[in-house]
């Protein structure tokens, strides 16, 4: 990866002249660096795929999850989506393959011959739809929302602007649904306006539609697209335990009935494992299929019930806006209701719209085709993202602060210059800012789409309580670092440039290897 | 490379800016885009014209996430087969994409494109907005 940003570095001379004449379209600073970025090295290969990167990296045309920005990870050419730790899950998985595996070895054969063979029959359905509803709700994607595309979120950056400090703050909208006012956030990690019921999960750093909660024991979100699926999965699961609970025992008693408890402990030892996983396994599954039936019926997800946003105790007039009515009506919506489809397209092929971007550095415009815009952005957001990630990586380990292509004569930039992150670019300087002098990164413009990722990787739990939505207008603009939540907030003017580096104003890079500066002297404070 | 610039600057005319319109959630989580007509707009399209073509766009989003006996009967027959079903069919909500997909094209193949206008199906902006391209006007590009 970076033999690719030092690649490119002589790549973006020529461009930046250009570049710099165009402050004021936001789009066209990620067309451009889409071009440098995701394109490689300056290989004239052109001619070849015209529809693709006239220079990537690869010969295979790359697709949407390889470069999707959120913390999931991608199995199957993109099919299976899941959460980064998985590790809950496949305990969930060994814990049901074994209980149910000795139940089907050693109690079944027993059972079927002594009492009826539709027990084992009845338990390997039960196992069966087990383990699809759990797949099911761990492969499939949650109800991701996408992020905006530059232009989108440069427009409502605009639009969060012209209405300044004025109530309600200018991150937040309100809606008025079926007579209940509701509050729509401003997803900083999205720049998005949160849809109702939406939420952004720290773990996975995406947004998700309906939002219920993140699962570790099925290794997933659990969202609109996968509720069902989850609550299936829990239901059936109680079913399966009391089943195996039930029949175990009633093995054990049948036998001992013949040789004696001891002896019937001895022939089949394997029941007393099952009795134990079960018996722990059925209080909480059990009491979260109870706790879900409800939330069910009442038509909330678990982060509206936990934040008590529908509760009467927050005033007389209260009352859940979302549900149906009647409770037959809401069960049939969760569960039965139309599936929709995933927002994210995880297979879909990335094309970088070439001829645009190089024409765009004439001075003439910013993509023609929204969709290959959307694609070439997915390829900023990935360069950005794994490149912030690496630092964030390289500045965790004190060796590496000498790593030379980390602190390489970094190219500068001009401050103006968008960037691969630069959703936000001409309207940076307005972002409300703790000051934080010692802890800056170098570049005012760009920085707040790193700054978010170094702020969710440090503190994913903060991100959701403490947002700079939260800091209206009036923030001081003093020198006050915040090492609590190291939130890297750039200061509203461009800073003189440090004289210990070189400005080479080529590269889209600079924004990176400012990055590890700033993190560089983050940790050696 | 300088030729395929300017190749490419002949072909594609410019694009000036863009309109963004959001959702409406005074409906509650369903799918609907405001009908308020943009003033950049103005120049270039009538309001009933743009009102007429959101207005049909959240009737089909509402067809597509409407709760009945038929989207029941889908559900259940899913969840009997295990949700493979879907491998062989598509769902309703699928279906009612390609409709609204094919709607955009012949909108914007009639009405939009003459006006050097060009709408995004909103599938693509992950339902967040309606994405409305204006392009410059040009005597050599307009109109696609």
């Amino acid at each position: 990866m970076s033999q690719m940003h030092h690649a490119t570095l002589d790549h973006h001379h020529h461009q930046q002249q250009q570049q710099q004449q165009q402050q004021q379209q936001p789009g066209q600073y990620n067309q451009i660096c889409t071009r440098t970025s995701s394109c490689g090295s300056p290989a004239p290969a052109e001619g070849s795929e015209p529809p693709s990167c006239p220079a990537h990296r690869s010969r295979n045309p790359r697709r949407k999850w390889q470069v999707f920005p959120g913390r999931n990870r991608f199995y199957c050419g993109g099919r299976i989506m899941m959460a980064r730790q998985t590790g809950v899950f496949y305990l969930t998985l060994v814990l049901i393959l074994l209980t149910s595996g000795l139940f089907f070895t050693f109690d079944c054969p027993f059972l079927a011959s002594n009492l009826t063979p539709a027990i084992p029959a009845v338990g390997g359905i039960l196992f069966v739809f087990v383990m699809g509803m759990l797949f099911r709700a761990s492969f499939s994607d949650p109800g991701v929302l996408p992020r905006a595309t530059p232009d989108e979120a440069a427009d409502l950056e605009r639009q969060i602007d012209s209405a300044g400090c004025s109530r309600p703050p200018p991150r937040t909208r309100e809606v008025l649904i079926n007579g209940q006012t509701v509050k729509l956030k401003y997803c900083f990690t999205c720049k998005i306006f949160r849809p109702p019921r939406a939420s952004h999960c720290s773990l996975c750093d995406n947004c998700v539609e309906r939002f219920d909660h993140h699962c570790p024991w099925v290794g997933n979100c659990v969202g609109r697209r996968n509720y069902r699926f989850f609550y299936l999965f829990i239901l059936s699961l109680s079913f399966l335990t009391i089943f195996i609970f039930a029949f175990v025992i009633t093995h054990v008693i049948l036998r001992s009935n013949r040789t004696g408890f001891l002896s019937a402990l001895k022939d089949s030892p394997a029941s007393v494992l099952e009795v134990v996983v079960c018996f722990f396994s059925v209080w909480s599954i059990v009491g979260l299929s109870g706790f879900h039936t409800y939330l069910i019926s009442s038509n909330q997800t678990t982060n509206e019930d936990i934040k008590g946003s529908w509760s009467t105790k927050r005033g007389k007039d209260n009352y859940n806006p979302y549900s149906y009515g009647n409770i037959l009506t809401n069960c049939c919506a969760a569960l039965c209701g139309p599936l929709p489809p995933s927002l994210i397209d995880r297979r879909g092929l990335i094309q970088c719209d070439t001829p645009h971007t190089v024409s765009q550095s004439n001075g003439t415009s910013s993509n023609s085709y929204a969709s290959t815009q959307l694609h070439s952005h997915m390829c900023d957001q990935d360069q950005c993202i794994q490149s912030t990630k690496f630092v964030l990586q390289a500045a965790a380990t004190p060796l590496l602060h000498s790593d030379p292509v980390v602190l390489a004569p970094l190219p500068g930039k001009t401050t103006t210059l968008g960037g691969p992150c630069a959703y936000l670019a001409p309207t940076q300087p307005s972002l409300p800012s703790c000051g934080g002098d010692v802890l800056t990164l170098r570049d005012a413009a760009v920085d707040s789409h790193c700054h978010h990722h170094l702020h969710h990787h440090h503190h994913h739990h903060h991100h959701h309580f403490v947002s700079p939505e939260e800091t209206p207008c009036t923030t001081p603009q003093g020198a006050l670092p915040c090492p609590a939540h190291l939130h890297l907030h750039p200061q509203p003017h461009p800073p003189v440039p440090s004289p210990a580096t070189l400005y080479d104003p080529a590269s889209q890079d600079a924004l990176h290897e400012d990055s590890v500066r700033g993190l560089v002297k983050l940790s050696s404070v | 490379m300088a030729e395929t610039h300017s190749l490419q600057d002949l072909q594609q005319p410019a694009v000036s800016s863009k309109v963004f319109i959001q959702r409406d959630y005074s409906s509650g989580t369903i799918c609907r885009f405001q009908t308020k007509f943009p003033s950049e707009l103005e120049s270039r399209l009538d309001k009933q014209q743009f009102e007429e073509t959101i207005q049909t766009l959240n009737n089909l989003y509402a067809e597509a996430e409407k709760l009945g006996g038929k989207s029941y009967l889908e559900g259940c027959l899913a969840c009997l087969t295990a949700y493979t079903i879907f491998l062989c069919m598509e769902t309703h909500y699928e279906k009612v994409l390609k409709k609204i997909a094919r709607y955009i094209k012949d909108q914007n193949e009639k009405i939009y494109a003459p006006r050097g206008l060009l709408l995004t199906d909103p599938i693509e902006r992950g339902l967040r907005v309606v994405e409305v391209t204006i392009f410059e006007d040009r005597s050599i590009g307009s109109g696609r």
